[in-house]
């Protein structure tokens, strides 16, 4: 990205120092060495779930422990499957991560573009609320959470995992902060003129303007969604309701000792998110770093 | 309730008034439907942020002044739960422990995390993608998967790491058994999970720092230690306090690793050893069915959530204006 300034940079840097060294300095083969270390220590662990969900428990107790794959992949799965109804659970997490995302994609922008683009009493007031509300670490009121789900008759229903999490503060923040740089007055004037109402501005010329930032928003919701444990963990029962993450801790109960089972659970829970890493991990990484600069 | 906005100040209201309202008004009420749009975008999140964020929240307050059992019935106890959690030792075990894995997972997280984005920031790094992206992998691994894994890495008969110090004659550690160790195991399960994304936010920062400021560094006698020093740590202050901030708020949540180690039991080890707040939460309301009890709990972890976030802030702050 600074490549075309830093090579006009030695023409004109007072003799010696290498000024622009923090942004493309010769790089060090020490850098590299770092880098490929942190390479190894992301990435060893799932490696090690990989080679123990192939493996038979004999090969990974020995010693020293084999750090190979083996062919005993199908055989774990198979176990897996039978064990606990994992396919099922898979399609749960399917249902409520996606549920979860586009609920939020959809709230997200619709509240960000009343925030960012629409004259209303009271906007900046609840705009600040909306800021505080980030901050409140509701994980603590589980509790009257489960409560309020006892009452609705909503306890081990799937519904009971989606809806507390469709709207999300940040999200409204992230958008917002989105629709406020991309769409310019002119273009809202232009459409109210042609007679657009509110919603069609919503909707054919702010939507589509901001789709890509909306995507990283329901990627993350997807992710924290299909990864999440304590509230399924407390509303959820019968294992027909389980998510990924219920079935593989329902793996480990029965077998603590043989990681086995729990590591080919947690390896095939783990692919569908890797898979889609492998797509749109670049549009994540970019995302993780522009809610950096906003946040 | 939440949509109904604050009084406006009398001086706008005349200002409209005086400068000839009528036949502006007429047009917009063309499309009365638009006035009320911008609440009708809004209300879903106001709505259910106040069923299942707001309310439950309050909630929590007052379900801990009770003797709450969910089959048996409440009974009203004033501030009897909060007496007895601040004289019950497994509370004030938890706490340690929680700090402890707090502490143990935030510090390192964070250091390796500026470090490793100081390296990435540099345009003639090759395969730059690739370091962000399998940086990121651990990120989109669930807490469960990661905690299954690091067991297995940390077992005391077979793990690859007492494998690994015993190649060097060191004799195997019991990581579950051992308080510190334990908390070594867990801290090392956050620390994994979360250094590359603080390494990336890290990042952006550093991008964000403008190239003249270095110049001017440089051109000042700066060398390269004294420019991190005195250039980019206080560029990075605002970024720097807010993953302190989110990590805080994260430590002393920390909940899955200690209840999967210590599954199927709730205890957080046979001794407690690795026993979090959140955990102990979890094991009031949810093991032993004690709501009032549990709520006074997070009631606690919230007030100390709140505390530290404002410490953290006033702290930070006050350390960067010195400089």
């Amino acid at each position: 990205m600074t490549t075309h300034s830093s090579s006009a940079a030695p023409v004109t840097r007072p003799a010696g120092r290498p000024f622009k060294r923090a942004f493309a300095g010769r790089v060090r083969w020490w850098t590299y060495a770092f880098l490929i270390a942190s390479v190894f220590m992301s990435a060893f662990p799932l490696y090690w779930m990989f080679v123990v969900s192939t493996n038979d428990s004999a090969a990974v107790s020995q010693t020293p422990p084999t750090i190979l794959p083996g062919g005993n992949f199908f055989a774990l799965a198979e176990q897996v499957f039978t064990t606990v109804p994992f396919v099922q659970s898979l399609a749960n997490s399917f249902i409520v991560a996606g549920s979860i995302a586009i609920a939020q994609m959809i709230l997200s922008t619709l509240a960000g573009f009343a925030f960012a683009k629409l004259q209303f009493r009271g906007r900046d007031p609840l705009f600040i609320v909306v800021l505080i509300t980030m901050m409140v670490p509701t994980q603590l009121a589980v509790i009257p959470l489960y409560m309020i789900m006892s009452n609705l008759d909503w306890i081990d229903s799937l519904q009971a995992l989606i809806v507390p999490g469709m709207a999300s503060a940040f999200g409204i923040f992230w958008m917002r902060q989105h629709l406020s740089t991309v769409l310019n007055n002119e273009l809202m004037q232009a459409a109210r003129i042609d007679g657009c109402s509110t919603w069609q501005i919503y909707w054919r010329i702010a939507f589509p303007l901001v789709r890509s930032a909306a995507f990283v928003l329901g990627l993350l919701a997807f992710v924290t969604a299909w990864n999440d444990f304590l509230w399924p963990l407390i509303v959820i029962q019968s294992p027909e309701n389980y998510t990924v993450q219920l079935a593989i801790k329902a793996l480990q109960r029965q077998y603590f000792v043989d990681y086995g089972l729990a590591m080919s659970g947690s390896f095939l829970a783990t692919i569908p998110l890797l898979i889609l890493f492998i797509f749109v991990g670049r549009k994540m990484v970019a995302g993780v770093m522009d809610g950096a600069f906003k946040g | 309730m939440v949509l109904s906005a604050p009084p406006r100040s009398s001086p706008a209201r005349q200002r409209t008034k005086s400068a000839a309202p009528q036949p502006r008004r007429r047009i917009k009420s063309a499309s009365r439907m638009d006035a009320f749009a911008p609440y009708m975008y809004i209300a879903p999140f106001f709505a259910l942020f106040a069923v299942f964020g707001l309310f439950p929240t309050v909630f929590t307050f007052y379900v801990a002044l009770f003797d709450w059992n969910p089959i048996g019935g409440q009974t009203f106890i004033g501030f009897e739960n909060f007496v007895t959690l601040y004289g019950d030792e497994r509370f004030w075990n938890a706490m340690r422990n929680t700090f402890s894995i707090w502490i143990l997972s935030t510090v390192p997280q964070l250091l390796l995390a500026l470090f490793l984005a100081q390296l990435l920031n540099n345009a003639r790094l090759k395969f730059a993608n690739l370091f962000r992206m399998t940086m990121l992998v651990p990120y989109i691994t669930s807490v469960v998967a990661t905690t299954i894994v690091f067991a297995s890495l940390f077992g005391r008969d077979y793990g690859l790491i007492n494998s690994f110090l015993n190649l060097f004659g060191i004799e195997s550690i019991d990581f579950a058994a051992n308080t510190f160790a334990s908390h070594i195991m867990v801290s090392t399960m956050v620390l994994w999970r979360w250094f590359g994304y603080n390494t990336l936010i890290y990042l952006a920062a550093l991008q964000a720092i403008p190239k003249d400021v270095y110049e001017a560094a440089a051109i000042d006698g700066a060398g390269g230690f004294k420019q991190f020093i005195f250039v980019t740590i206080p560029s990075l202050r605002p970024v720097i306090i807010f993953t302190v901030i989110v990590s805080t708020i994260g430590g002393l949540q920390i909940f899955t690793e200690p209840l999967l180690l210590s599954s199927p039991g709730l205890t957080g080890g046979a001794g407690r050893q690795f026993q979090t707040l959140s955990l102990f939460m979890y094991e009031q309301g949810f093991g032993d069915f004690k709501f009032g009890y549990g709520s006074a709990v997070g009631v606690t972890l919230f007030g100390l959530i709140v505390v530290f976030s404002v410490i953290n802030y006033l702290l930070s702050r006050r350390i960067t204006s010195d400089e």
